[in-house]
């Protein structure tokens, strides 16, 4: 059977304010899909509630894996469970190595019943994967020994993040906007591996992928089997790779004249914004 | 002087030095503080009447002088406390009597067996003997002086008396008094000119009943170009039924010469650690205290390098961490007497489950310090609303031609962070004890290599909630 990541009617508010208005979503593993849509139009909003940020509050809808209601599962509960989010803005953890993190949630992600303290897989074949992955990525083994996105460039961080992504081989991965600050050739590797890793999975099935951005060089090896557009805290809209196409070309008056009334959610969101300022 | 010692350090005496203090009667000192009590330890002792004099005149100055009104609240009644304990086999104290919690910890440490019944203070003597007598014979070859200082008293008396007290001395605070009216134990080092210990040394090496007591002194000369790295305690909670420790370490790093001392301990949570430590650094030698203060209802430690000569350098790296029920109130001075001297401090605490943490830091430059360079840095780590962390520094500058840097920063484990390393699979335990290792990472770094692994599980066991 495969596996699915259903969102259902889901409405979320930050501190009282509403975000998202009602999204629908189902996700296939095996499925790629764009998530396209206006800055602040809650993207990474949503990619951040399935991951089960604590800060948002889940005011309506469910989020489902394979028909099991996730809502009350923590963060932790979702990574092991095979969920990946690469992050717009990764945190930096200063004083931990890349390495030693790495090679906890390896471990952890591997074996979800671990309890603290329970082994860590053996160093000599973690190392051994994580040269293999550097490798393919196009890094500096030495970057292992850097602290966690401490002093990152955007572009390395960018490709810590998908480090990550290949050494826990999730089954669902939300890359949020993991192009941005990317060279031109970078873009194209990360694309390529992308595409790979989600190949490349720990069991048999391909990954299922939701990919935000605003540019069309992720999804050159990732082609969309659907695109969807965010306005106002809804996806409004959704079609095929055509649809990311026209999008990138057009902009996206069209939709909000198509969608008025998501178009007035968006002004809405921006002027609460404002007033909370 | 070099000659005086190592003419006292002949190798016939080598054996001397073994690291058991030989065992005298047994020996219980009434409850409560006064001139007969101390008079009563000094006896026991059999030491000179220069001593037992210094002790007296300790006891006065202890009786006169009240009580800080800084720092944490002290809540001790000096006449309920043993100050002399020698903790022998006939004590009646037994492994049964040692907490369940203390004995896990001593499990999760690792501890062998014989060291756990020790550091719980129910065998009074380790065997360490045959283990180290080899490094003990090899320090002695090169005039190095190791011993417990009750021994030194007995067996050093010249090069002893010299600066026994005098960077310390018992009026600089009721602790200090305290402390030298009644101490016992604790380490002297002396290293000749030129000799360099490759190995750090350690208390542990020869740890003996008395020399992990309440009230230990301890006394580091380091001679002209020699250098030596001390590491004191042990990363085990040290169990005692007493709730008092208050030691003094008075250090004296000469011309060219290089101290480092460490410190980690992890006290149980009724325990009042009052320190003064003290070292004094000469022409371009260089003092550095690494100071790890774990557990403990109140600890109250400052360590101090001055410096007394051009060149002179100082440098004090610490941790605190506070948990609940728990004040650390800990930080460093440094006091610049002459010119092109330099201090850095680098503090770092972590207060969690309503434990609070203050740093408490003094920089002076005197008049004419001409050149010198001080950089402080602490940082706090609060892992929850009910913790607290406070910075108190006190710059006194009294000349132009200097540069002193003060940076402090005080942060709340951040739920990004956590979010962040959770959803990676981490648990939120995990997390927090992961951010917690990366926050002292800067002074893990300058611990000795088995001192570092201890510390990080400790923390470990710390963030668990399983230890204290
Ligand atoms: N933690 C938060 N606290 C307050 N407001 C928030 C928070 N997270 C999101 N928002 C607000 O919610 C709205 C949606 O933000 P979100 O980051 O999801 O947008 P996005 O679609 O990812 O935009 P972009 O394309 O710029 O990345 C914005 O108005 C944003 O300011
Ligand atoms: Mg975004």
């Amino acid at each position: 059977m495969t596996e699915t990541l259903k969102i259902k009617n889901l409405h979320v508010a930050v501190e009282g304010k509403p975000i998202l208005r009602g999204v629908n979503l189902t996700i296939n593993r095996g499925e790629t899909h764009a998530l396209m849509g206006p800055n602040g139009s809650g993207k990474s909003t949503l990619g951040n509630v399935i991951m089960g940020h604590p800060n948002y509050e889940v005011t309506e809808g469910v989020i489902e894996l394979n028909g099991e209601n996730i809502l009350e599962w923590d963060a932790t509960a979702r990574a092991r469970a095979g969920i990946f989010m690469a992050f717009q803005r990764p945190m930096a953890i200063p004083g931990v190595k890349m390495a030693d993190f790495l090679r906890h949630a390896t471990t952890n992600v591997r074996n979800p019943a671990r309890k603290e303290g329970e082994e860590l897989i053996p160093m000599r074949q973690f190392r051994k994967e994580l040269t293999e992955k550097m490798e393919q990525l196009k890094m500096d083994v030495e970057f292992a020994r850097r602290y966690v996105n401490d002093g990152f460039s955007g572009g390395e961080m960018k490709r810590a993040e998908i480090l990550q992504m290949a050494m826990l081989r999730p089954k669902f991965a939300i890359l949020d906007e993991t192009d941005s600050g990317l060279d031109v050739d970078a873009v194209k590797l990360a694309s390529q591996s992308i595409a790979q890793i989600g190949k490349e999975t720990a069991d048999s099935a391909a990954m299922g992928t939701l990919i935000i951005t605003h540019h069309d060089k992720l999804l050159d090896q990732n082609t969309p089997d659907y695109t969807h557009v965010m306005l106002g805290g809804k996806i409004v809209e959704t079609g095929g790779v055509e649809l990311a196409h026209e999008l990138f070309t057009d902009g996206y008056d069209r939709i909000r004249a198509r969608y008025p009334e998501a178009a007035a959610d968006e002004r809405a969101m921006a002027t609460t914004e404002a007033v909370a300022i | 002087m070099a000659t005086d010692v190592l003419h006292e350090t002949n190798l016939g005496e080598i054996n001397k030095y073994d690291f058991i203090t030989p065992s005298h009667d047994v020996f219980k000192a009434k409850r409560g503080l006064s001139a007969d009590i101390v008079g009563q330890i000094s006896e026991m002792k059999q030491e000179p009447s220069w001593m037992r004099d210094f002790r007296l005149e300790s006891l006065k100055i202890f009786e006169s002088k009240p009580m800080p009104k800084w720092g944490g609240d002290i809540g001790i009644n000096f006449q309920d406390i043993f100050y002399y304990l020698k903790p022998t086999n006939e004590q009646g104290k037994s492994w049964d009597d040692v907490p369940q919690e203390i004995k896990d910890t001593f499990d999760k440490l690792g501890i062998p067996e014989a060291e756990k019944k020790y550091l719980a203070g129910v065998k009074a003597q380790f065997e360490s003997e045959v283990v180290y007598g080899s490094l003990q014979e090899d320090l002695g070859n090169k005039g190095v002086i190791f011993t417990d200082t009750d021994t030194a008293v007995r067996e050093h008396p010249k090069l002893l008396r010299e600066y026994f007290g005098k960077i310390i001395p018992p009026s600089d605070n009721k602790f200090a008094a305290l402390n030298s009216a009644v101490w016992s134990g604790g380490s002297f080092i002396y290293v000749p000119p030129g000799v360099k210990i490759e190995f750090p040394l350690q208390a542990y090496f020869r740890i003996n009943a008395e020399q992990m007591g309440q009230f230990e002194r301890t006394l580091i000369i380091v001679d002209e170009g020699a250098s030596v790295h001390y590491v004191e305690g042990c990363t085990a909670p040290m169990y005692t039924t007493e709730s008092l420790h208050s030691a003094v370490v008075e250090v004296i790093v000469k011309k060219n010469g290089r101290c480092r001392y460490t410190t980690i301990q992890n006290w149980a949570n009724n325990i009042y650690n009052l320190v003064t430590k003290r070292a004094v650094a000469y022409q371009d030698s260089l003092m550095e205290w690494i100071d790890g203060n774990l557990g403990s209802r109140l600890t109250m430690k400052y360590p101090a390098v001055y410096m007394m000569e051009p060149g002179a350098r100082g440098e004090i790296l610490s941790i605190a961490f506070s948990s609940k029920g728990q004040h650390q109130d800990a930080g460093a001075k440094v006091v610049h007497c002459a010119p092109h001297t330099k201090s850095r401090i680098i503090s770092k605490s972590i207060s969690k489950n309503g434990g609070r943490s203050s740093y408490r830091g003094l920089c002076k430059v005197e008049d004419g310090a001409v050149g010198s360079k001080s950089n402080v840095v602490c940082d706090a780590l609060i892992l929850d609303a009910a913790s607290r962390s406070d910075t108190y520094p006190y710059i006194e500058v009294e000349e132009q031609d200097v540069q002193v840097e003060h940076e402090a920063s005080v942060s709340r484990i951040g739920e990004e962070q956590l979010f962040y390393l959770m959803s990676r699979g981490l648990s939120e335990a995990e997390a927090s004890s992961m951010i917690v290792s990366g926050f002292i990472e800067p002074l893990i770094k300058e611990l000795p290599m088995e001192y570092a692994v201890e510390m990080n599980r400790l923390i470990e066991l710390q963030m668990e909630g399983s230890v204290g």
